[in-house]
């Protein structure tokens, strides 16, 4: 098991690798830091001056291992719109983001599970086949729209819930909050709806597929002929299984979440990191899309890890298997 | 006589489909005494699972008893709801599926599946759950139960897994116990050890036990009495040593023909001329008639006399006349 750690350790550190080399070329391909730095009036001077206390005239090998040794240490340079460390910009949008992912993600996971779960085991019932025809166009409606029909609705029509922002937020030193306020908490329910819907339904509906599959199963029926409770053989016994191919998908949904921020973002208005790469686009502000890059691999690959380390926690088959059997 | 653990009397279950309505189980009747071991025997497809999961009440919807009865020690059971039914199996009634590799939950530790088993039908502790479930793996010969009570059920082989599931079959020491096929999965070398087993198991606690096979082979080595089912029906019930020695149905006979069988010392293996038909094709009268060598106009009209637990031996008008052999 530790060897296969190890390895996937590994894996990871080559793909974040790669993933530095592509956020890397982008200070060399996309548009000339020089021009963006200097203004009209440079001189040849100016120019060769910058050119050598950026590095600009080193090996690209050295450059890039520069680059890397710096990002580790969350050094991502100065923004060119900004004029101040991208690291001190990103930490002072993150909390928004995570904020909104998090509840997202736990709206997602809880409520996904849940229905999953209700629709498997209920599934001739009629509360089932409403959800299911429902959960069709959480599915196939893109998130843009899902979140100006609920600013339609919510904010414009009913005037319940703000349309922006993040309302009213307390700040803790290193953390701004909008758990706290009033207007902070309710600034987060349409963003945290339109977010994690997708996610939601996508869920939901392996859950249900994959438990309908596990409840065909010997060994459920077995549970059953044994006269264990119901709730016994539908949670114990059924669900622990139905985990077992939900946590990839799970996993990597909920990662999902965070690089789809972006367009949730944007529609309203929310002050995440989502919304500073969009506008870091625009003004091809490249540090700062650089490091949106990292950070958005890095998450990836950690939550990749973490799903396989799970594995491990609920499937014992795995464990001997890869422990190199017996 | 004492009260039967079992009695099946007339039980019908339906299936209905688009096309009509199936009777994979039909009128069909025996009783099971206690330490009393029943084989049921038949082509696949005969309805012999269909019975055993009509008795514990676990039948797959859409199919349903839709007559007949089924008492347990004298208490009806037919009819109870859900949780009543419940209640029931794994207590009264314990079953053993055919393929051990897939009747075990692979998540959880064996250890845990016996215990939480334990827990649901009796008034005990934990620790005490525990301590019986070792004795209950020792019992059926897992070697250092102790140390193995806490191995996933990816641990054991086949044959050992089997004994698990035997083990969880009785741990709350049930009445009855229906084994549907419960060697058919197992490589031919543990099968006489997983019967054997069964039988001995069964003996010392009096537990009746309906032997769901397809081989004859088992039936003549572990079962009192036997019951051949054809297309849903019964066709011939008795003791074992009669109904292989001197089957009156001309289906056994035929099924007796086909297998090797040292008490019937026999040379030549014939095969029943012909397959059983399915259940939407029966034929009108007896449904073996198409394959029978006796069949007369009778047959082709009338199903044959019903078979009640206590009388007569075969479903048939023109019964197999048996030459009493001098012994
Ligand atoms: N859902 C169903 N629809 C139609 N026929 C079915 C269904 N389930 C089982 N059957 C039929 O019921 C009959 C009895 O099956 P079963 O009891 O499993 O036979 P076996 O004697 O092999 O255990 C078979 O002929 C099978 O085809
Ligand atoms: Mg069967």
């Amino acid at each position: 098991m530790l060897a296969y750690i190890i390895r996937r350790v590994a894996q990871s550190i080559l793909v974040l690798l790669v993933v530095g080399l592509v956020a890397f070329s982008m200070f060399r391909f996309v548009g000339d830091p020089i021009d963006n730095m200097l203004g009209q009036e440079r001189t040849q001077a100016d120019i060769d001056r910058l050119r050598i206390e950026l590095g600009l005239d080193q090996p690209f090998v050295v450059q890039y291992y520069k680059f890397l040794s710096t990002a580790v240490q969350g050094n991502f340079g100065v923004s060119y719109r900004q004029g101040r460390p991208v690291s001190t910009i990103i930490a002072e949008r993150a909390p928004a983001t995570l904020e909104l992912a998090a509840v997202s993600g736990i709206l997602a996971l809880t409520i996904g599970i849940g229905l999953g779960v209700f629709t498997a085991i209920r599934r001739d019932g009629w509360a089932s086949n409403i959800i299911m025809s429902v959960s069709l166009i959480g599915v196939s409606l893109p998130t843009f729209l899902i979140g100006i029909l609920l600013i339609y609705l919510f904010s414009v029509e009913l005037d319940m819930l703000p349309s922006f922002g993040r309302g009213e937020v307390v700040d803790l030193g290193w953390w701004t909050t909008g758990f706290l306020t009033e207007s902070g908490l309710k600034a987060l329910i349409l963003p945290s709806i339109t977010l994690g819907l997708y996610q939601m339904t996508l869920i939901m509906r392996l859950v249900r597929s994959e438990m309908l599959e596990v409840l065909r199963q010997d060994y459920i029926r077995f549970a059953r002929a044994r006269g264990l409770k119901e709730r016994a053989v539908n949670f114990r016994h059924a669900l622990k299984n139905t985990m077992v191919p939900v946590i990839t998908v799970t996993g990597l949904q909920l990662g999902a979440i965070i690089a789809f921020a972006i367009i949730t973002e944007t529609v309203f208005q929310w002050p995440g990191v989502g919304l500073l790469f969009i506008n870091a686009i625009q003004f091809v502000d490249i540090p700062v899309m650089a490091a949106y890059l990292m950070l958005i691999s890095v998450m990836f690959v950690g939550i990749n890890l973490i799903v396989d380390l799970l594995y491990f926690w609920v499937d014992p088959r795995l464990r001997a298997d890869r422990a190199g059997g017996h | 006589m004492s009260e039967p653990v079992l009695s099946v009397r007339d039980l019908v279950v339906e299936i209905p489909t688009r096309t009509g309505v199936l009777k994979p189980v039909d009128r069909v009747s025996y009783d099971i005494t206690e330490g009393e071991i029943l084989g049921v025997v038949g082509e696949s497809g005969a309805g012999k699972s269909m019975t055993g999961n009509a008795v514990i009440g676990l039948l797959d919807r859409p199919a349903r008893i839709s007559g007949g009865e089924i008492l347990l020690k004298g208490r009806r059971i037919d009819n109870l709801n859900r949780d009543q039914m419940r209640r029931i199996r794994g207590k009264e009634i314990g079953m053993v599926f055919q393929d051990p590799l897939t009747s075990l939950n692979p998540l959880l530790r064996i250890g845990d599946q016996l215990t939480e088993t334990m827990l649901a039908h009796l008034d005990i502790s934990a620790d005490e759950a525990r301590d019986r479930s070792i004795a209950a793996l020792d019992e059926v010969g897992i070697p250092a139960a102790a140390s193995r009570i806490d191995s996933y059920p990816h641990e054991f082989s086949g044959g050992m897994r089997q004994r698990v599931v035997i083990a969880l079959a009785l741990c709350a020491e049930p009445a009855l116990v229906i084994a549907d096929e419960p060697t058919t999965a197992l490589d031919v070398s543990v099968q006489a050890q997983i019967i054997a087993l069964l039988k001995r198991l069964c003996r010392d606690r009096g537990t009746a036990v309906m032997l769901v096979t397809h081989d004859m082979g088992v039936i003549a080595e572990a079962a009192d009495r036997v019951a051949v089912m054809y297309a849903g029906r019964l066709a011939e019930l008795g003791a074992v040593r009669e109904v292989v020695q001197r089957p009156r149905h001309p289906y056994t006979e035929g099924l007796m023909g086909s297998t090797p069988l040292a008490s019937r010392g026999q040379r030549r293996l014939r095969q029943i001329p012909g397959s059983m038909p399915r259940l939407g094709k029966l034929p009108a009268g007896c449904a073996f008639h198409p394959r029978c060598p006796k069949a007369q106009e009778a047959c082709r009209v009338d199903p044959g006399p019903d078979l009640s637990a206590d009388q007569g031996r075969a479903a048939c008008w023109f019964p197999v006349e048996q030459v009493e052999v001098a012994e």
